[in-house]
């Protein structure tokens, strides 16, 4: 895809696998992203991948979830052709050095003690997957289950989940900036058009099932203080009560306004800060209500005062002012994203990935069509207890 | 056949032209100065109020910042609820930052809705009540934070290194306690409001693709309130007194699994003729993934997930920073890594080709970073609060294209001394 934009110096090129940690195997947690920290590690025609971009003025990064791995550069215009030169060849093949693997094997492994070990909470999220999935492999992190996985990564891993998942019909190619579309797709057909298509990887994970009881989990830690974490069913990125659900999350905890924050931060004073997300995830996902409780709130007080205000939202349909002002936010928040082009060339790649680019476009108007009695019948759907997940973290201080 | 082999031509960054664009200044009837940055392509709007009422101006730690914080939490006619719901209900977003010389408040909009914020906005800077309440939950909620962030080891050594290199006592040096919050109170908020919001000193930046009636908006909404003014205060005198001590060790959580590391000097200000050509010398060192640091200590040795050096941005006096976090075994080595690049740069030339990249990502990024309204009015919020002019923005890049190898060999013998250099493991 193109994108042409003639207002700014630069480009993007970004290239979007459609691997994330959903596709590891349950023995090997965390390959999908120890695999993006080694597509940095040289392939199979250019020794060094930094050097050249820099040298083009460019830089670059990627990211990994569950659902993806996301690779993007950004350089002066007129350089464009060098990232597509780095690009595909990576997508070619990689160098498969090992020495490349034993570094970034120990480079993943601090990654993971500096966020997700060395960190009070920082293992909240190993237990709250585990909690609410029981087969899907959204299950573990995307950083892996357990440092093991990753320390015990071996090279012949390396080059199947390569030739599995990194190749062009696995692939989403964006081309986004200062650059005409016949350009750019003359490029795109001199790097990657001779690069073989390969297999389409065809998932097929388990569903998980629906969850037929509210489950709770204890924790006992050395952390300052008490937490409260509950964690909900909800649907697919492309379910159609997504947009309800997205903006239910903005009601309950999006900004000063919010439900949440006025009822239990400034009113009742239980929690000394709370939030609602949702994970946004392909397949079924999770919305979660999270917050650090005041010194001396048992959280078995705090979580029947959130259980209260979710019964509220499902006691009758909300004021039509309330609507409008989350509607209102969540254009605002779409028009400020769409100011960075590395934003709207990712996008773009990951709207395809759903299904369409063309969704990108259809977006905010999904949000407007949401009516009152969606929400109402969407946290009905969603806040029922048996579809909770409860996580009590108590500090042992 | 296609030659994979061989990179494909390019544009050396240095030939780009770079260029400022610019800004308009008005001045108010007040005597405000409003610094207008026109451009974009989508309707939307950033305007950035910006007072002098830093914490250099506290008498009493943590002052600036729970006035600063307390600006959104109410006014004579508005609860704290009622004016989170009124920016919400417009799809904006109102932030608020305390630094050390300044303090200020952020509108992000969309254009459309600039006539029903913008006399909102001036509302909490006349008209805040500071409520004792609010003040209470603020400093309740801000201790138990606090509490949550010592137990990180970066956290606590981000805090203990400004301290070494300013003093204790130097608004960059002093950081918060749970007893300094618990001192706060709300006469010392409401007196600092007065003096240094309602009868302060400000400026205004806005950036965007900004509506042709933007200037009249301003002058309606903000003209006619009675600020001292807009010439930049007097700043308070506050030396500077590093520590004696220049290494520590400090256990922090004896479950850890890594040590944060920080290894800092003190330098001159932007002012120094040598702080430009710094930056270039700091981005080989440790400024890019491509650097000195990241290349030998991550993408060689595998002891840190990512290892970084940088100028810090600070008005009087800066710093030169090498921060990073590393496994609990591999701490003393990674310091010593870190000296031994240091030793490298004074010894050695830099490689010509080395330099070239380093000037090319500099160019690059820097064109990058241009690239919006936002980022430009930052650019000049930047150059102004630093007493600076565009000039300095066309010498720091000359300089970026014309640094010598041996110019930066100087440079490193100069200020890449260990001796010179504070060092803190927190583990």
């Amino acid at each position: 895809m193109v994108h042409e934009d003639h207002s700014t110096p630069m480009a993007v090129l970004n290239v979007l696998y459609d691997v994330g940690a959903r596709d590891e195997d349950p023995a090997q947690t965390g390959f999908a992203h120890l695999f993006e920290h080694l597509m940095f590690g040289g392939s199979v025609n250019i020794k060094d991948f930094e050097t050249p971009l820099q040298m083009a003025g460019g830089e670059n990064n990627a990211f990994t979830t569950n659902d993806l791995t996301n690779y993007y550069i950004q350089l002066p215009a007129e350089n464009i052709e060098t990232a597509f030169w780095l690009e595909s060849d990576r997508m070619l093949s990689l160098a498969f050095s090992e020495k490349s693997l034993d570094v970034q094997r120990k480079v993943v492994s601090e990654e993971f003690k500096e966020h997700y070990i060395n960190r009070p909470y920082g293992d909240v999220w190993f237990k709250l997957r585990e909690l609410a999935y029981k087969v899907h492999p959204y299950r573990w992190m995307t950083i892996g289950k357990e440092l093991s996985h990753i320390e015990n990564a071996r090279l012949a891993d390396v080059k199947n989940f390569f030739h599995r998942h990194y190749n062009p019909a696995n692939a989403i190619l964006v081309i986004a900036g200062n650059i005409k579309t016949e350009q750019a797709l003359a490029l795109a057909e001199k790097w990657f058009g001779s690069i073989p298509a390969g297999e389409k990887y065809i998932r097929q994970l388990p569903a998980e099932p629906a969850q037929p009881a509210a489950r709770t989990m204890e924790i006992k830690a050395d952390v300052p203080l008490d937490a409260l974490y509950k964690a909900y069913h909800v649907g697919s990125r492309t379910d159609k009560g997504y947009y309800a659900m997205d903006l239910i999350t903005e009601l309950l905890g999006g900004g000063g306004s919010s439900r949440l924050f006025q009822s239990l931060v400034k009113e009742k004073k239980l929690f000394s800060n709370i939030e609602c997300y949702h994970l946004g995830s392909s397949d079924p996902g999770l919305l979660v209500i999270e917050g650090k409780l005041i010194r001396g709130v048992r959280p078995e007080a705090a979580d029947k005062a959130v259980e209260e205000d979710l019964e509220k939202l499902n006691a009758g349909k909300i004021e039509e002012k309330e609507l409008t002002k989350v509607k209102n936010k969540t254009e605002s928040a779409i028009l400020f994203e769409d100011m960075s082009l590395m934003n709207r060339a990712s996008n773009l790649a990951m709207y395809e990935l759903m299904g369409d680019a063309e969704y990108m476009n259809t977006e905010l108007q999904k949000y407007k069509d949401v009516t009152q009695e969606e929400i109402l019948e969407a946290g009905i759907r969603i806040f029922d207890k048996k579809n909770s997940n409860t996580l009590l973290y108590h500090s042992n201080n | 056949m296609l030659n994979r082999k061989t990179a494909p031509a390019i544009t050396d960054a240095v030939k780009f032209h770079l260029a400022l664009p610019p800004h308009e200044k008005i001045s108010l009837r007040n005597g405000v100065d409003v610094f207008l940055v026109n451009m974009g392509t989508l309707d939307t709007l950033m305007m950035n109020v910006v007072f002098y009422a830093g914490n250099c101006f506290e008498a009493q730690n943590g002052v600036a910042a729970a006035t600063n914080f307390l600006l959104k939490n109410g006014t004579r006619n508005k609860t704290a609820y009622e004016i989170n719901e009124y920016f919400e209900y417009y799809g904006a977003y109102l932030s608020r930052h305390a630094g050390h010389e300044t303090a200020e408040l952020t509108l992000h909009c969309l254009n459309k809705h600039t006539d029903a914020l913008l006399p909102v906005l001036a509302e909490l800077i006349q008209d805040s009540v500071l409520p004792e309440e609010e003040l209470k939950i603020y400093k309740k909620n801000m201790q138990q934070r606090l509490e949550v962030n010592l137990r990180k080891n970066d956290f606590v050594a981000s805090r203990l290194i400004d301290a070494y290199l300013f003093g204790e006592d130097h608004p960059y040096g002093r950081y918060s306690s749970v007893a300094g919050y618990e001192a706060l109170n709300g006469e010392q908020v409401k007196e600092f409001y007065a003096r240094y919001y309602q009868q302060g000193r400000c400026m205004i930046f806005v950036a965007g693709l900004l509506p042709d009636n933007i200037a009249e908006q301003i002058e309606k909404n903000f003209g006619g309130l009675p600020f001292g003014g807009s010439v930049k205060p007097e700043l308070p005198d506050s030396p500077i007194l590093a520590a004696g001590q220049k290494k520590y060790r400090i256990l922090n959580d004896p479950d850890g699994v890594q040590g944060a590391i920080r290894i800092a000097r003190n330098f001159p200000n932007r002012h120094h003729p040598d702080f430009q050509k710094m930056l270039v010398l700091n981005n080989l060192f440790g400024g890019f993934f491509g650097s000195r640091l990241m290349a030998n200590i991550r993408e060689d040795k595998g002891y840190t997930y990512g290892i970084h050096s940088y100028l810090a941005n600070l008005i009087q006096e800066t710093e030169l920073m090498i921060s990073t976090e590393a496994g609990k075994d591999v701490s003393e080595a990674t310091i010593k890594e870190v000296y031994l690049e240091m030793s490298r740069l004074c010894n050695d030339p830099v490689p010509e080709d080395e330099l070239q990249t380093s000037r090319n990502f500099m160019i690059g990024t820097l064109l990058g970073d241009l690239d919006g309204p936002f980022q430009v009015a930052g650019r000049w919020k930047s150059l102004l609060l630093n007493g600076l002019t565009e000039d300095y923005f066309y010498e720091g890049v000359e300089v970026i294209k014309t640094i010598s190898a041996k110019d930066l060999q100087e440079l490193a013998n100069k200020y890449l001394k260990p001796e010179d250099f504070y060092e803190l493991v927190v583990q």
